[in-house]
């Protein structure tokens, strides 16, 4: 299908079919039903089976209309593509519908305190009794768990075999006696995640995904599309001012619900674009010292734009060159985070003692101060990373390991 | 403005590539090194006529190839790759552009072909290498007779013709005069690098020839191409210097391992490879600006900057993760060591340009 015809026929639907006078639910179960809401699906699962070039055109078209999308918040959409390419049909039946319609409210439950970045050292534990899955154990860093309705879940079912193929793969239904999501506050004071505590909590046997021991091929679906959606920015947007309708204000209510945990986002970031104007403002900008660092910062933050575009035109020409545009762009950023942290420090001096809202530029300099080691962490660490570009761009060989044979056998923290 | 490189200018790189990969294997760099001219005059006899390098940059009405700062960049960068000894910079860069940033029409057009051709040598004499803002203070001339010195001219023992810029009353002008006139002495120097060659030069009421006018911007623009030349000849160089690290820690065994499969090694490479990641995409950028006439005015200073910072970061982590043999003369690592050391402040340290940057930003 060419895109001028479905540009025509995605707008011909939505003159017959978009209704900002709509509840946000009753719109989007409309969307979902038309096909239109997620089209490059198959058509056997509210989908066209176009193409994501075909899809394009259509967000372009909801874009330039204002149309309000299916719900797309917290780790919902991160199920949704897990269940459509490794679920069962019955488990696409039950839940896929319920997630584009914003019925119900996802979770991830991947991190435990005891394995952060080597995830598949996870142990929590989920076992057979009675035809049931029943899962003991402790997750970490839980976007949106505590209004989640279901999570998609990793923990282990066998300690004998080797640490990746004893895991499994499981939806868990949050909300049970067995299942306690708390929120986890950070060290800049808010809170946007959770730990959820799981003890004899119960999955139907039904809600296996992939199989038994299959669980880390499934979970790696899921961190590959995490990875394709960008892990850094997680704010949704806004809603334009000057929209009218029922169904704007219960989007606008829904984005601010999603948005309000990463106020601080920018912040972690390190606020670049508050440097010249705190340097003029304070009259920083005169001191040679400062004058340095601020041209280093932007020596590290222009050099990481070139090189992302330098790599995104290599990638577009189909070159085989190894360009390690993920891995160096998630240590651009955390660099240039820091050294822009770095600066704001020189150019309030000892007014970057202060704290809170009383700090300057309406308390975002403080905000910035404790919240950009965030950034190293966050999505992969710094090491990591390093790991990644020293491992598969420059070759150097790898680390030998200390974690094969029976899981049961491998260190861990207990 | 053009943001990545066309399918002809990565054809041509190969072809440079080649040529230098032929040329200046580490033996025939050490052989030259040690050298008194430190080239090889049959190599710069192909240079000029075969392949045809040393006009790239200059225009066809010039005798050039009508070619701009990209592809000039591409000839540095793998100069600077395979450490390319002779006096290209010299005379096709710096002096060829002084020529075409501050010359007269006719001046040009007499002395720009044979330079362009590599008939000339020419080196630029300038009495200051920190910064443009000092050039100017110690070789004066008055009705057209020089006298006073420049401390350090890269190639002026291997010239025919000196460029030079010096302080007439207010202002400074561009001067020819060739090397065997009266009143010019040229002594050779023992440099730190001994790849590029160094000279004092110093002029005793030299008679000479007023070729041009070096107005301020001038100036800024001459100092902005050279060192976007040079940005590219330094991450050729460190891009040389991390590829062959790596290497060597790949086959380096202690401890009954490649120490490449230590994380103490790894993460520093890997930050190596960010850092020059970035230096090669600011200096590129940079060349693209030039050729574009558009673009932030403070991209050469920030591709000189962060070109610099990234060779002499690798060239030092060059030697210490190869231990004791990287500091043996017998190992090559010394060799670009010593050009990223020399490069690194040639042309204005790191902390001048960085403050450059600044005062180009503000005047914005």
């Amino acid at each position: 299908m060419t895109p001028s015809r479905i540009e025509k026929d995605v707008n011909a639907w939505l003159d017959d079919h978009w209704n900002p006078d709509l509840s946000l639910e009753a719109w989007r179960k409309i969307l979902v039903d038309g096909g239109w809401s997620t089209p490059h699906w198959p058509s056997a699962y509210f989908g066209r089976d176009f193409t994501l070039e075909q899809a394009a055109v259509v967000n372009r078209v909801f874009s330039e209309r204002d149309i309000v999308p299916v719900a797309q918040t917290g780790p919902r959409r991160l199920a949704a593509e897990t269940i459509l390419s490794m679920g069962s049909d019955d488990q696409k039946a039950r839940y896929l519908r319920p997630i584009l319609t914003g019925e119900h409210a996802w979770c991830q439950l991947f991190s435990e305190p005891g394995s952060g970045s080597d995830l598949a050292g996870l142990s929590t534990r989920a076992e057979k009794i009675d035809g049931r899955w029943v899962i003991n154990g402790q997750k970490v860093w839980n976007t949106s768990a505590h209004h989640a309705d279901f999570g998609i879940l990793v923990a282990r079912t066998d300690w004998d075999l080797p640490k990746h193929q004893g895991i499994s793969f499981f939806l868990i239904d949050m909300h049970q006696p067995g299942v306690e999501a708390r929120p986890l506050k950070q060290m800049n004071g808010h809170a946007s995640f959770n730990e959820v505590f799981m003890t004899d909590a119960e999955v139907a046997a039904e809600d296996l995904v992939g199989g038994e021991g299959n669980g880390w091929a499934v979970a790696k679906t899921t961190l590959s599309y995490e990875r394709r959606l960008g892990g850094v920015s997680r704010t949704f947007g806004t809603v334009k001012g000057d929209r009218v309708g029922r169904v704007y204000e219960e989007y606008e209510r829904e984005l601010a619900i999603a948005n309000e945990p990463y106020t601080w986002y920018p912040q972690r970031q390190g606020r670049v674009d508050l440097v010249m104007p705190r340097a003029e403002e304070t009259g920083a900008i005169k001191d040679p010292a400062v004058r340095q660092e601020i041209a280093r910062l932007i020596c590290m933050q222009r050099g990481a734009a070139l090189a992302s575009a330098a790599a995104e035109a290599k990638r577009k020409s189909g070159s085989n060159e190894l360009v390690p545009a993920g891995s160096i762009g998630k240590l651009a950023a955390s660099v240039v985070a820091r050294q822009a942290a770095h600066v704001h420090t020189m150019i309030s001096g000892a007014d970057a003692m202060r704290g809170g809202a009383e700090s300057a530029s309406n308390g975002m300099i403080a905000e910035v101060l404790i919240s950009v080691p965030a950034i190293s962490i966050a999505g992969g660490t710094d090491e990591i990373q390093r790991n990644i570009i020293s491992e598969r761009v420059l070759g150097m060989p790898k680390e030998e390991r200390a974690d094969t044979g029976p899981f049961r056998d491998i260190k861990r923290n207990d | 403005m053009q943001t990545e490189f066309t399918e002809d200018q990565e054809r041509f790189r190969e072809v440079v590539a080649k040529f230098f990969q032929a040329k200046s294997q580490p033996p025939v760099v050490r052989a030259l090194m040690v050298s008194e001219k430190g080239y090889d005059p049959a190599v710069w006899e192909q240079l000029c006529g075969e392949i045809g390098l040393t006009g790239i940059h200059l225009p066809e009405v010039y005798g050039g190839s009508g070619f701009g700062p990209v592809e000039l960049g591409i000839v540095a960068e793998e100069m600077g790759r395979y450490l390319y000894c002779g006096p290209f910079l010299a005379s096709s860069v710096m002096a060829g552009y002084a020529l075409l940033a501050a010359g007269f029409e006719s001046t040009k057009s007499s002395l720009l072909p044979d330079i362009a051709a590599g008939r000339t040598k020419a080196a630029l004499v300038l009495d200051n290498l920190d910064s443009p803002a000092r050039v100017g203070r110690s070789i004066v001339a008055t009705d057209d007779v020089l006298t006073g010195e420049a401390q350090l001219v890269v190639d002026a023992q291997n010239a025919d013709l000196l460029i030079v810029i010096a302080r007439e009353d207010l202002n400074l002008m561009l001067y020819a005069v060739a090397v065997d006139k009266p009143g010019v002495t040229i002594s050779a120097i023992e440099a730190l690098d001994p790849t590029r060659k160094l000279a004092k030069v110093k002029f005793s009421n030299a008679e000479t020839i007023k070729v041009g006018e070096v107005s301020p911007a001038a100036l800024e623009s001459l100092w902005d191409h050279i060192c976007v030349a040079l940005a590219h000849e330094m991450i050729g160089g460190a891009e040389r210097l991390l590829d062959s690290t790596i290497d060597y820690t790949k086959m380096r065994y202690q401890f009954g391992r490649p120490i490449g499969s230590f994380q103490g090694l790894k993460h520093r490479c890997a930050d190596l490879m960010m850092a020059l990641e970035f230096a090669k995409a600011a200096t590129h950028h940079a060349a693209f600006c030039l050729a574009a006439g558009e673009g932030e005015p403070y991209a050469a200073s920030m591709a000189k900057a962060m070109a610099a910072d990234t060779y002499i970061e690798s060239a030092k982590e060059a030697i210490q993760m190869r231990g004791g043999i990287g500091f043996t003369w017998e190992e090559d690592t010394h060799l670009w060591y010593k050009r990223a050391k020399s490069s690194e402040v040639f042309m204005g340290t790191s902390a001048m340009h960085r403050e450059r940057m600044m005062q180009k930003m503000e005047s914005q």
